[in-house]
């Protein structure tokens, strides 16, 4: 018997909680801010004046949604070869027994429990040596090698749920593989696979340090950022940019969150 | 009799794909090749191979004059790896880490403990989702976020000022080696961001973990008479501990790899990702730089392996 003193959390424990929460998400909110301060050369706090004349400026500005264009366009192929990969890989992994089974684990999941700057050094000197040039393919190359084990994660826990017996059931009423997987899979690990996606997008949306391996001097918008966190230029453009690269990621994860959320892993765990 | 035997075997199908399918399904070994083929050509064969031309490179040395690469098995550039500066290089990267990750599980702890034990319905889903978005929002935000924080006119100062506590910064950047000019050019400014940047990856492992506790084990140690300071000693951390450990592997592992954060918030004493950089970069110096991505991966190897004697993996 559980006692109702035992369900009420202590003061300290309250306050702990609290104060870590607020450590996580107060700079957050912070860019909110710095995105309507009228204050262009410091970061000056409290600003002198709000304004959102920097929205128009940023949407005038070619290089941003240059920057933005590539980083899209890059996340999008990049999530497309994760989701076929990544979806093959648990396909065999959790349908059929084989020798080495553990190794694909693992060699799926070495890609980013290794430092990104291994996986971009590595990357960049393999295409030196095999003298490709740095291109659009390139970067998607480096992104969809790290985000095919967030499909992977997602899909694997998937398929664990889905009972043999109703692929079973599909065969003996005369369906073939391809049709069973239509039928029956298909519907079974979508919302999975959705999740995986926006994920796997999220991730390549915001990567940093494999890109700046493998872009050469094409710019995604994560680099852009960098440029300007390196060397400021246009303190205000950067505070809009930061502010709406925050909407762009929050939106796939919270998605990814609704979509998965009734299962017993709810995406996103790891990442 | 006879008839339902010959009725109990289909006809063969006539569609290329049903031919496919039954094809297929008679010879598993050749679908499970198709299955596994494209994923293991593009992760062992283009990934693992780029990883092991990088560390047979370590192997190269670079010649002095010409600034070529040297094709010839040596064990120089280990030499060079292991010369003083770098090992200062070394040392401080991992004692960074260590005290990054301390920290981080010191301020996970009561969230994650919170979230597992007292958080219920509606409460729960809110912690989860306020403990994703930070784990999942830009990286370079994160990282930018700091700096209009730790700025010289920022709101950090400001603070300090209200609270007529200016003194006290200008007293922690007087300190030899955490302080500086200012907090964004100091070692504290660097513990700072990574402790903010990497801290949400230990939360939910540890959550994991203090979920598998029985709250019926508290209340025992209560019962005889433990305080709780001695209960979180002698029951709680203990059975917290592989969840702790788990999320270390990617404190620890982060830290140590990464080369943003120092080069953005930091002193210019040089981290080991940063020394990568430079290597492969403007020095020009392959071997060094993949000698130096040996390092994390051998100290990484060795936590990865205690982390598993621990039990660390179940937590995951």
């Amino acid at each position: 018997m559980r006692s109702e003193k035992s369900n009420r959390a202590p003061l300290g424990l309250k306050v702990a909680a609290a104060a870590g929460l607020a450590f996580m998400h107060v700079p957050i909110l912070l860019i909110f801010l710095y995105a309507f301060t009228t204050e262009e050369k410091t970061y000056q706090f409290p600003p002198p004046g709000l304004t959102t004349q920097w929205f128009a400026v940023a949407w005038d500005r070619p290089d941003v949604w240059a920057a933005l264009t590539l980083s899209v366009k890059v996340a999008a192929i990049a999530t497309g070869a994760a989701l076929v990969l990544g979806t093959l890989c648990a396909a065999a992994v959790s349908q059929t027994r084989f020798f080495g089974r553990e190794t694909v684990s693992l060699l799926v999941i070495l890609p980013i429990a290794l430092p990104g700057i291994i996986t971009g050094i590595a990357l960049r000197s393999a295409f030196s040596m095999a003298d490709i040039p740095f291109s659009f393919w390139t970067i998607v190359l480096g992104h969809a090698t790290f985000c095919i084990v967030v499909v992977y994660n997602n899909a694997v826990a998937r398929f664990r749920r889905i009972s043999g017996s109703l692929i079973e059931a599909s065969m003996d009423l005369g369906a073939d593989g391809f049709q069973t997987f239509r039928y029956v899979i298909l519907p079974n690990i979508g919302t999975a696979l959705l999740a995986g996606g926006m994920l796997a997008f999220a991730l390549s949306f915001d990567e940093v340090i494999v890109t700046t391996f493998t872009a050469g001097q094409q710019s995604t918008l994560p680099i852009w950022m960098l440029e300007e966190l390196i060397r400021p230029r246009q303190r205000p453009v950067t505070n809009v940019v930061a502010m709406i690269v925050v909407i762009v990621t929050f939106l796939p994860i919270l998605g990814a969150y609704y979509l998965t959320r009734d299962g017993d892993q709810i995406a996103g765990a790891g990442k | 009799m006879t008839i339902v035997a010959e009725t109990f075997v289909l006809p063969e199908r006539r569609s290329p794909a049903g031919r496919l399918s039954d094809f297929f399904w008679r010879h598993p070994h050749v679908l499970l090749t198709v299955l596994l083929g494209p994923p293991l050509l593009w992760l062992g064969v283009v990934y693992l191979g780029s990883l092991f031309a990088l560390l047979l490179q370590s192997f190269f040395s670079i010649d002095e004059f010409s600034g070529l690469i040297n094709y010839e098995f040596t064990l120089a550039t280990y030499r060079q790896l292991l010369s003083e500066a770098n090992l200062d290089i070394i040392l401080r990267t991992v004692s960074m880490a260590a005290l990054v990750t301390l920290f981080s599980a010191f301020i996970a702890f009561p969230i994650a403990y919170y979230a597992a034990r007292y958080a219920r319905g509606k409460w729960k889903a809110l912690f989860y989702l306020a403990v994703m978005l930070p784990l999942w929002s830009s990286y370079l935000v994160k990282v930018y976020a700091w700096k209009l924080i730790l700025a010289k006119e920022g709101i950090l100062t400001w603070i300090f000022e209200k609270l007529n506590l200016l003194w006290l910064l200008d007293a922690w950047l007087a300190l030899p080696i955490v302080g500086g000019n200012s907090l964004s050019v100091s070692y504290t400014g660097t513990f700072i961001v990574f402790v903010y940047v990497w801290m949400p990856f230990m939360i939910l492992p540890i959550q994991a973990a203090l979920e598998r506790v029985p709250a019926n084990l508290i209340e025992a140690s209560s019962d005889l008479g433990g305080t709780p300071a001695q209960t979180f000693r002698h029951v709680l951390f203990p059975l917290a501990l592989p969840g702790v450990v788990a999320g270390s592997i990617f404190t620890f592992s982060l830290t140590l790899g990464d080369y943003i954060i120092p080069q953005i918030i930091g002193s210019s004493r040089l981290f080991i990702g940063q020394a990568v950089y430079a290597q492969q970069g403007t020095a020009g110096n392959i071997p060094l730089a993949a000698a130096f991505t040996v390092v994390p991966i051998v100290i990484m190897g060795a936590y990865l392996w205690m982390a598993k004697r621990m039990g660390a993996f179940d937590a995951l």
